[in-house]
């Protein structure tokens, strides 16, 4: 309607905030995510700094048992259910899914509008319980202890991760129908980019094991508004039926933050060795059998649980399972940078940092999986260093990575890539700071939860909490070269690294409708062997 | 953005024509399903658990149900599938009258139902069954009793929230019906609906045996 020198993308199509507000525009839903997202990481980054202040040393001189109990409850329901799980798909999936696979939009646009709106009031609703006092029961909301004991606000806080979890539902959904019914002409299955199949299985998971835990806390909640028992051993309840239900979730809830990690990193190290993934269906398909595997492995959560040794022997044979699948991506990357020309721009770096943390965090799954082994380490530091690696290292890796990758493709605008491959290095050092003492502690058996500990283990924490230093300065550089570049930074080509996928094919930033025309894909995803070695146009 | 009067009637702008916009609907329709079938799924697991755990508290306090009411209700329902059907039929022949007729009538059937379960919550009610308002049921076993009565209204409102739900869309799709907004070439609003209104039906229909019959003899 107005300016009509400059050509239309997404961002400049219209600049009112109703505009923003009410868009169907999957781009810019991406972009409300990205900011809503980026809000809630810096506030559980805030919780995590004072965890690890309190832990400097072995006395709890900063805060109280009880605030110390908050902190770490809030760090986790806020990193896990609005950072972590949201972060790739809602932001990266979101702006990408469509756009990948030659559409013009996702199949809903006004669901993944709503999906929007949903996870905003969720975590409304759960900044709502933690400025009215605050929640003490662990992310988990173990029973009865949340449903009956704790006289802190677990009740608004479940409210929040109940509706939220329909956020994650709706997106789940739609990705699925767009990726069966809106694929480009040509575009098969066996065409389509890892990142596509890292997306439609982690959209089986969110749809499937969402309800679970949302109908698991509405229970909790109803326990507490009604005193029922449902929960409580002492009213004929069973707190293990709530285990097990959590963990239906949440085992799976894991591969939600790191399939699509995978796709990322999957897109990343093809692109920058500059070669064809190796053993694509083998890749594609291993998403899907983590996904699969996922549900059936959430007992392994319970081993001192009292269930039955043979349940336990089984969860330990499936968990063990899940290795494979994810061996095999980890050695196809591996293949794929074998003799492969690799370049080392900033998302390439933090793909190959991400290898080494995940390499770290699966390893180590393998002693959890291992009943004897868990039982040493259960509750202790070690279960907090290897899901803080799979987690973050592998879940934040691949965000930071993509976001890297794509930030030229969502803002049209190119980052200084020299600062940004040393913050991937700062992150990869504060990180193995932070998490590897915690490795050592826990199996020297400091427990997770406490904020008490003996003398013993000061140094180790104060090396942790150093590292915590060191990463957060890792994370905060993003913050500021990110912004910086979109005021001053170079106008990006629309194929900054001479990638393959559709997504490269349209300018940077794409129009609102992604493409003038709809593409016909006629060859494999990742054919770079009948590429040139482009000229890449480095950064500023 | 969409006009959106031109944008129902023909295709939305991200699809490429009618049929694709049909074929994710109705996919779409499925997926949302498959994930209800978890969220009772959850619920039915939790109930089947403690019915095996407290097995003969379960069959005492499920007596306390009206089989009859339950019967009633279930034919109801199954009726109203039925005429659920006939509407998606009429739709899809083009006829309106027919649609619009079985429409009202399913919406009758399901208004029906919820009214017999609004009774049978209030009998409920008077006789103290109903856990965190009125319970004063004072049998041996009260604490495992609440349970059974818990996720008997647990899963029985979960339910009738979706029935209201059901009823809500049916009444959308009759106003929109009503303006002629449906015609042969355009119905998927009526299909879907008729979905996830058979599905309210079949949950319905493992509800009864299992909240009502299990303890029958």
């Amino acid at each position: 309607m107005d300016a009509p020198e400059t050509p239309k993308n997404y961002l400049t199509a219209d600049y009112s905030i109703k505009s923003w507000l009410l868009t169907v525009d999957h781009k810019r839903i991406a972009v409300l995510y990205l900011v809503s997202i980026t809000a809630m990481f810096l506030l559980g980054s805030a919780f995590a700094a004072g965890i690890r202040l309190e832990l400097l040393t072995p006395r709890g001189d900063l805060f109280t048992s009880d605030t110390y109990n908050k902190l770490f409850t809030m760090h986790g329901i806020v990193m896990v259910f609005f950072f972590l799980i949201p972060s790739i798909p809602a932001v990266l999936g979101n702006f990408l899914v469509p756009i990948m696979i030659g559409a013009r939009d996702l199949a809903f646009p006004k669901i993944n509008l709503l999906s929007w709106y949903i996870y905003v009031i969720g975590a409304t609703f759960a900044m709502f319980a933690m400025i009215t006092g605050g929640v003490d029961t662990g992310w988990t909301f173990y029973t009865p202890y949340s449903s009956w004991v704790s006289h802190t606000n677990v009740t608004a806080t479940a409210i929040g991760i109940f509706i939220t979890g329909f956020s994650s539902i709706l997106t789940g959904l739609n990705f699925i129908v767009t990726i069966h019914r809106m694929r480009a002409p040509g575009l098969t299955w066996f065409r389509m980019p890892l990142f596509i199949w890292a997306h439609y299985a982690t959209s089986l998971v969110m749809v499937l094991g969402t309800p679970v835990i949302a109908i698991t806390v509405a229970l909790v909640g109803l326990e507490r508004i009604f005193h029922l028992g449902i929960f409580n051993p002492q009213m004929g309840g069973d707190p293990i039926l709530f285990q097990h239900l959590f963990w239906f979730y949440s085992h799976p809830a894991v591969y939600i933050m790191i399939l699509p990690s995978m796709g990322v990193i999957s897109e990343l190290i093809t692109c920058f060795s500059r070669k064809s993934i190796f053993g694509y269906s083998f890749v594609a398909i291993s998403s899907l059998a983590i996904a699969f595997l996922g549900f059936i492995v959430w007992g392994h959560h319970m081993f001192t649980t009292g269930q039955s040794v043979y349940t336990g022997m089984i969860f330990s044979i499936l968990s063990f399972a899940v290795a494979i699948p994810s061996a095999v991506k980890t050695f196809n990357w591996t293949a794929t940078l074998y003799r492969g020309s690799l370049s080392f721009e900033a998302p390439m770096v933090y793909a190959l940092c991400y290898l080494g943390l995940f390499t770290i965090g699966g390893l180590t799954g393998l002693f959890l999986a291992t009943l004897g082994t868990d039982v040493h380490v259960h509750d202790t530091y070690f279960v907090v260093a290897h899901f803080h690696y799979i987690m973050v290292g592998g879940a934040i890796l691949g965000y930071l990575g993509g976001l890297h990758f794509w930030w030229p493709k969502i803002t049209g605008k190119m980052y200084p890539d020299g600062i940004a491959r040393t913050a991937a290095i700062i992150v990869f050092i504060g990180f193995n700071l932070t998490f590897f003492p915690q490795f050592v502690l826990g199996y020297m058996g400091m427990p997770r939860r406490y904020h008490f500990y003996v003398d013993e283990f000061q140094v180790l924490n104060v090396l942790s909490t150093a590292g915590a230093g060191i990463l957060g300065v890792g994370y905060l550089l993003p913050m500021f070269y990110f912004v910086w570049s979109l005021i001053y930074g170079k106008k990006a080509p629309a194929n900054p690294w001479g990638a393959t996928g559709l997504e490269w094919t349209t300018p940077s930033p794409p129009p609102t409708d992604n493409f003038a025309q709809t593409p016909v894909v006629t060859e494999d995803a990742y054919s770079y062997e009948n590429l040139p070695v482009p000229t890449r146009a480095s950064a500023v | 953005m969409s006009n959106h009067a031109a944008a129902s009637l023909a295709h939305q702008h991200q699809f490429d024509d009618a049929e694709q916009q049909y074929e994710a609907s109705t996919l779409g329709m499925w997926v949302f399903i498959v994930n209800e079938v978890m969220f009772f799924g959850a619920m039915i697991c939790a109930y089947v658990v403690y019915r095996v755990v407290h097995p003969g508290v379960f069959e005492h306090a499920s007596q306390q149900l009206n089989i009859t009411l339950g019967l009633v209700n279930t034919t109801i329902l199954i009726t109203s599938s039925l005429t659920m059907a006939l509407a998606v039929h009429g739709a899809q022949q083009g006829k309106r009258g027919q649609m619009l007729g079985y429409l009202l009538l399913t919406m009758v059937l399901g208004a029906a139902f919820l009214g017999i379960k609004g009774f049978e919550y209030a009998h409920k009610y008077s006789e103290g069954l109903v856990p965190g308002l009125n319970f004063t049921y004072t049998g041996p076993h009260a604490d495992e009793s609440q349970l059974f009565f818990s996720l008997y209204f647990a899963l029985t409102g979960f339910h009738a929230l979706h029935m209201v739900i059901g009823l809500g869309i049916l009444g959308a799709l009759f106003a929109v019906g009503a303006r002629g907004m449906f015609s042969r070439d355009y119905h998927t609003p009526v299909e879907i609906s008729g979905l996830y209104w058979h599905f309210v039906d079949i949950v319905w229909i493992f509800l009864f045996p299992l909240l009502y019959l299990l303890g029958l003899h």
